[in-house]
């Protein structure tokens, strides 16, 4: 025991020691959350917008004007067709297209619902969801004074639940967008991901890149403890990541935890298992940390774009679904994203759980049997 | 431990692919006894001392290290070895202070001990007054002292130390020698390696290793005893014509510079030293001195290696 303790004082010690690894413990999840969190939270104003206005009333008009007070639109563009609309939004000019129909005012005036199109340009998705959001809120806006008006000055009735302004928002190129709550669970999958990973197989190749693992290997340390010593240093700063976030996201981003706390910590620690395997395993294969580094890549670029946190899965062709589901991460985001946002309880995380004990078990056995006291 | 060896390896093989970079290699050393593994640069030195402390897993071949036989055993003998690497292999980043006390405790020194040892071996590697400073800080010939520091922690029986002198001032390596003669005291056994020569006359005895293989073993005034009489040294300018024309005489048989000079060895001296003064005159060089030198260590090293009909790189 004493030995362990010796073990793990050394890799706390030289942990607080390293600038980088601080750096990447303690800065880069903050810097993280908050440029992803900021980018998809911000108001977004003065969209570039271009319209089609079909009907040219004062009702049209009105409509414009209501979409106007909202900031969101800046009307930059005036289209004269649909195919105008579409090729300032696919040439990036305009992200919003407003199309309103040639019967607009008379749909109003013979008191049925007068349908609008919202095209939205969906590939970025920071704008895209402020401005779905805004353009329901305007039109409602409208309908729901139009309504007023004509109910105090006809008297007549419409049907219950239909507002005469119905605006159809299409989002286009990318229907699942992301907002905070997406982002803030999945960036607790992600950061632990880079310090489990990353950090682990860094602090064992260090040692032999350095050349300490010579010196350190003929003590009479064993493997086990090696390893654990290796390990739980970065259990512990995982753990205080995904307080980190969960609080910042909490707090600052107003994302409401759902779900149960400690399940979600146990599921975390579940989740570090297959990654420090994998750590692990790369630390026995990596002669330098850059070898290291460029071991990670190729496992780090799929899980970021492939696992469903930045691309939805269904939105990627099938083989890339395929690898996106070969990773421990896609598993992680789905069981965050449900237990944090919809308070999923275990019994809907099942599958998942499975999946990732079948990583664990599979990575840390490799590892295990990898990994040797030894400098062959 | 019924062997009067703290040390032994029998015909110990370690390959990397292709290469046998320990070929064969047989030694022993008796406690109290310094041996020194004397080799060129690629010998198998540092393999050979890997194989002994653990580092690596030898190919074949078998070693026993006070009374422990590996590859079964080794994890019981480790508190048995003390071994100072090549390179610096201690923690840059960590104190003097924390690295000895790191392989203090991962020896598991009773705590009580542990702290009396350490400042202990601080005071006899002179280095009290650096003991918070950061490992990589320190001047070259202070990490070598420190890393016999923590080598020593744990009181082993066997030191392996692995060119302990690199890189390191000749004061520096004089106080070194002097540390270590002072463990022989204790009844250590002490396999050292070094490149060089002139310090090779410092062991009890060495081992001659090139290309994995010991080519040779012995007291180092024995080894220089099978050259007496049979060095001279010459002294003539210039020296590359003065080289082709003893190279030429039929009873040179090797000719080398050695500092300023040059050394001739030959089978015997009487012809040579008639001979050699008339050949550099009729040439027209100037000859300074021409005599029998006492062989030194490296003479017989060379003569070694031609015998085995190696080249010495
Ligand atoms: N891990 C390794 N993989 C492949 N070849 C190796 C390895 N370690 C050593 N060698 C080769 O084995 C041979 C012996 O090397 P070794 O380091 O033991 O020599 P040495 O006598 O210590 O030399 P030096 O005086 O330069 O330290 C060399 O040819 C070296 O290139
Ligand atoms: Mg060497």
């Amino acid at each position: 025991m004493r030995r362990f303790r010796a073990m793990i004082k050394k890799e706390i010690t030289q942990m607080l020691r390293d600038p980088r690894t601080l750096f990447f413990i303690f800065i880069m999840p903050i810097l993280q959350l908050m440029l992803m969190g900021y980018a998809n939270n911000s108001d977004v104003k003065n969209i570039a917008t271009v319209v089609f206005d079909q009907s040219n009333t004062a009702e049209s008009r009105d409509l414009i004007s209501a979409f106007k007070s909202t900031e969101y639109y800046a009307f930059d563009y005036i289209a004269t067709s649909d195919t105008q609309v579409n090729n300032l939004i696919q040439g990036g000019q305009a992200k919003v297209g407003i199309i309103i129909p040639p019967d607009y005012s008379s749909q109003l005036a013979a008191g049925k619902s007068a349908q609008v199109l919202v095209l939205i340009d969906g590939s970025d998705p920071t704008i895209a969801s402020s401005t779905l959001s805004a353009a329901q809120l305007a039109g409602q806006a409208r309908g729901a004074k139009i309504l007023a008006e004509t109910l105090s000055s006809r008297g007549s009735t419409l049907g219950t639940n239909a507002s005469p302004v119905d605006v159809r928002t299409r989002v286009l190129y990318n229907p699942d967008l992301l907002g905070a709550y997406n982002i803030v669970p999945g960036l607790i999958a992600i950061i632990l991901f880079q310090t489990t990973v990353n950090l682990t197989a860094m602090s064992i190749v260090r040692e032999r890149e350095r050349g300490t693992i010579e010196q350190l290997i003929v003590t009479p340390i064993r493997n086990w403890e090696l390893v654990l010593a290796k390990i739980i240093p970065y259990i512990l700063v995982s753990f205080a990541n995904t307080i980190l976030i969960l609080v910042i996201g909490t707090l600052w981003f107003q994302v409401p935890i759902r779900g149960s706390l400690v399940l979600l910590f146990v599921l975390t620690g579940l989740y570090l298992l297959p990654n420090l395997g994998l750590g692990l395993l790369i630390s026995t294969m990596a002669k330098t940390q850059q070898q290291a580094q460029m071991m990670t890549m190729p496992i780090m670029l799929p899980s970021m774009m492939l696992s469903g946190f930045i691309f939805p899965m269904a939105s990627l062709p099938l083989f890339l679904q395929a690898v996106g589901y070969m990773l421990p991460l896609t598993y992680f985001i789905i069981i965050l994203r449900s237990l944090v946002i919809k308070g999923a309880g275990l019994e809907l995380l099942i599958p998942q759980t499975f999946v990732l004990i079948g990583f664990s078990i599979v990575l840390l056995t490799l590892a295990a049997l990898r990994f040797k006291k030894s400098l062959d | 431990m019924e062997s009067e060896f703290l040390l032994e390896t029998h015909d110990l093989v370690k390959t990397f692919g292709a290469l046998r970079a320990v070929d064969g290699l047989n030694l022993q050393v008796r406690p109290g006894e310094m041996v020194g593994l004397v080799g060129p640069d690629g010998a198998g030195k540092t393999t050979a001392m890997r194989l002994l402390c653990g580092a690596l897993h030898a190919t074949s071949g078998s070693i026993r290290l006070a009374g422990y036989e590996y590859p079964g055993q080794i994890e019981q003998a480790r508190g048995e070895i003390g071994y100072l690497a090549q390179r610096f292999s201690l923690y840059g980043d960590l104190t003097v202070k924390e690295n000895l006390d790191f392989f203090g405790e991962i020896f598991e020194i009773p705590e009580k001990e542990r702290q009396q040892r350490s400042a202990d071996l601080l005071r006899f590697a002179g280095l009290s007054e650096f003991a918070e400073r950061p490992a990589a800080a320190l001047s070259g010939g202070m990490q070598k002292k420190l890393g016999l520091a923590c080598a020593l922690v744990h009181q082993p029986k066997v030191l392996l130390l692995d060119e302990p002198t690199g890189g390191v001032d000749p004061v520096a390596r004089q106080e070194f020698w002097q540390l270590l003669i002072g463990l022989l005291r204790g009844g250590s056994a002490v396999l050292v390696s070094t490149p060089y020569m002139d310090e090779a006359m410092r062991f009890n005895r060495v081992i001659f290793m090139n290309h994995g293989k010991a080519l040779t073993q012995g007291i180092p005034r024995n080894l220089m005893a099978r050259l007496a009489d049979r060095i001279l040294e010459l002294d003539a300018e210039p020296q590359m014509e003065a080289k082709a024309i003893a190279a030429s005489d039929p009873e040179v048989e090797d000719v080398h510079t050695f500092g300023n000079y040059l050394h001739l060895r030959v089978s015997t001296a009487e012809g040579p030293t008639t001979r050699i003064p008339a050949r550099l005159a009729e040439a027209g060089l100037k000859l300074n001195h021409l005599y029998p030198v006492p062989p030194t260590l490296e003479d017989v090293f060379i003569h070694l290696l031609e015998t085995e009909g190696a080249g010495y790189g």
